[in-house]
Parts: C-alpha cells; structure tokens; sequence
C-alpha cells in the first residue's frame, strides 16, 4: 500500500502515525507541506534518514519546487505527478492527513 | 486502470484541490479512466460558480469543469453541499449534486481511490 | 476481484474541532446500505469520537456520537481501536461507547493491507 502524506512534520503527528501503522517496506509518498520533511540540513534529517531504512520515501517534485526545497536528503527519490500516477499504478493507496 | 478521487479541502484555504487536480490531469494522460472526483467536507466549495479569483491567480473551479467537459464525473455530497450554502442554483458546470452512494460506487468501481485532504 | 468490495474507514480525527469524524461517520451510514465488507478503526485522536460522556449542548454544537451505537443496525460491525491510540490519550475500553474491539498497531496494519480502499476522516 502507498501511504500519501501532506502535512508538515513540524507541526503535524501524520507522518508518524504512517509510519507507525504502515507496513514495512512500504512506499511513502510526501506532498504538499510534508515536503519540508525531504529537506537536508534540518532537525529533522535523522529521522527521516531512520524512517528510510523501512520505507521508500518519494517526494512530489512539483511541491518542492514550490516550496524552493533543493536539498533533498540522499536516498529520497523526487517524482513528478507522471511519477505520482505511477505509483498509484503499482499500489493502492491511502492518505495520512 | 480506473481511479476514483475524493477532494476534502476548500479550494485556495488548502492545497488538495490542486494536487487532486495535477494528479487527475497525469492519471487522465497516462491513458486511465477517472470513474469520478468526489467533493466532500469544505471541497463541495469547489463547485460554486460564484467563484471569483483576481486575473492574475488560477481558477479551481473552472479547471475542474474542464476536466467535467472530458467526460468526468464531477459529485459534490448534498449532506455537505447544503451545509455550506451550495445548491443547484451557484453550481459550476460539469459538476452535480448527489448523495453519498456516489461515493461508496465511485468506492467500489475504482481499482484505486485516492484521497486528497484534509487539514 | 470479487464481488464484494473492503472498504475501511479511517477514523483519525477528534469529533467538533473539525467536521472530519461527523461527515465520516455519515459516509459510514450510507455505505452500510451497499452491502460491501466495511471496517471502521479508531486510530490517533479518532479514538476521541467515541468517548463516553460527552455533552455538547453547552458548547451548542449536535453531538453526533449516539449513531456509532446504531451502526449495527446498518450491518457495520467490524470496529477496532488501535490500544496504543487509546491508552496514549488515558482511556480504556470502558470509557468508549461503542463495543469496539482493541488491537495492537500489528493487527491494523494487517487490516489495512487488507482493504480494497482506506478512506481517512
């Protein structure tokens, strides 16, 4: 199952109820706000960095674009909405919100 | 593949009117069948034609009544909708006021439903 | 694919703050009439919606939850809450008003891999 994600980190428990409730080995996807969590240099890096080694994590590019997030950590795979579909193709999904 | 959308979130308040939008748009270019984008909670304010956004900014509802000229099943929740002040009478075209069944077959027709909200 | 779809209904939000549980509840009802193999799980602040004891006539708002007690009545049966969700927040089985059954994060997991489609309120 894909697991969508759209809130910030910062200020939202989501990502950490996916995680939680996720299976491992699953894909996450981050859109939306939840794309400040794919930034390097941050608090939060080592978290998402401990968060990889269960789970493939995608973050839209078009929301990073937006948002002027460049740095991406390593290893996080950026996908456009081409990309996003794609996913969708391979597994259904549901969205932590 | 056939996909079903829901949209919880006001247009312009929240992002997941556009993003459902983006993701519609590359599903419908990759060659899938949309069986239907359903609007429920604030994203019934996606369908009013009373819309109104300065030149300079996207209009979200008009997109989606693009999309609705495509062929695309555009429902907005009556039990949400009359809530809210939406009716027959401000509804945008392409999009129709129906009941929550439309969910549960849009549900139940779709190899993939994607949800895009909340807040 | 069969002809009976698994549709699971995730319930993550506390009830007033935001409309999310009650319009989700509402989806519930009508989905009962269809005949598919529904599941609702209480996870997160979800767990919230079905606490006993609420009174929100002060607060002059309708208080929705007596309907997770009809849900029955509508053929939806399957009801779980994540324990973890719901010791987190001090509550036990008996402060919840419905007859929901308590799981580990393990067994939801499994639950959701399950479905056919997760729908989050």
């Amino acid at each position: 199952m894909l697991h969508l994600v759209n809130r910030s980190p910062y200020v939202s428990t989501s990502l950490d109820s996916c995680v939680k409730f996720a299976k491992k080995g699953s894909p996450i996807l981050l859109i939306e706000d939840a794309v400040y969590g794919a930034m390097a240099g941050t608090a939060l890096e080592k978290k998402m960095e401990s968060i990889m080694k269960d789970f493939t994590v995608y973050a839209l590019k078009e929301d990073l674009l937006a948002r002027g997030v460049t740095n991406v950590i390593a290893g996080i795979k950026e996908v456009d909405y081409t990309g996003f579909v794609e996913l969708i193709e391979e597994h259904k999904p549901t969205t932590w919100t | 593949m056939k996909f079903g959308v829901m949209v919880q979130e006001g247009p312009y308040q929240h992002e997941s009117s556009d993003s459902a939008y983006q993701f519609v748009k590359a599903a419908m270019e990759k060659g899938h069948e949309i069986v239907g984008v359903f609007f429920y909670h604030d994203g019934v304010i996606n369908s009013t034609k009373l819309t109104d956004p300065q030149q300079d900014d996207r209009n979200i509802v008009k997109r989606w009544s693009e999309i609705g000229e495509k062929g695309v099943d555009l429902v907005v929740c009556i039990a949400a909708a009359k809530r809210r002040g939406i009716n027959d009478d401000v509804l945008a075209p392409g999009f129709r006021i129906s009941g929550l069944g439309q969910l549960t077959e849009m549900a139940i027709n779709a190899d993939r439903f994607v949800t895009f909200g909340a807040s | 694919m069969s002809d009976i779809s698994k549709i699971m209904i995730m319930m993550r939000k506390a009830p007033y703050g935001t409309i999310y549980s009650f319009e989700g509840l509402e989806s519930v009802l009508i989905m009962g009439a269809y005949e598919q193999d529904i599941t609702i799980i209480f996870v997160d602040d979800g767990v919230y919606s079905i606490k006993k004891g609420m009174d929100t006539s002060a607060a002059g708002i309708k208080d929705f939850s007596p309907t997770f007690r009809v849900l029955e009545m509508y053929d939806i049966e399957k009801l779980y809450v994540d324990k973890e969700s719901m010791e987190a927040r001090g509550l036990t089985a008996d402060d919840l008003i419905v007859g929901a059954e308590v799981v580990d994060t393990e067994t939801i997991t499994k639950l959701m891999e399950e479905q056919d489609v997760v729908l989050p309120f």
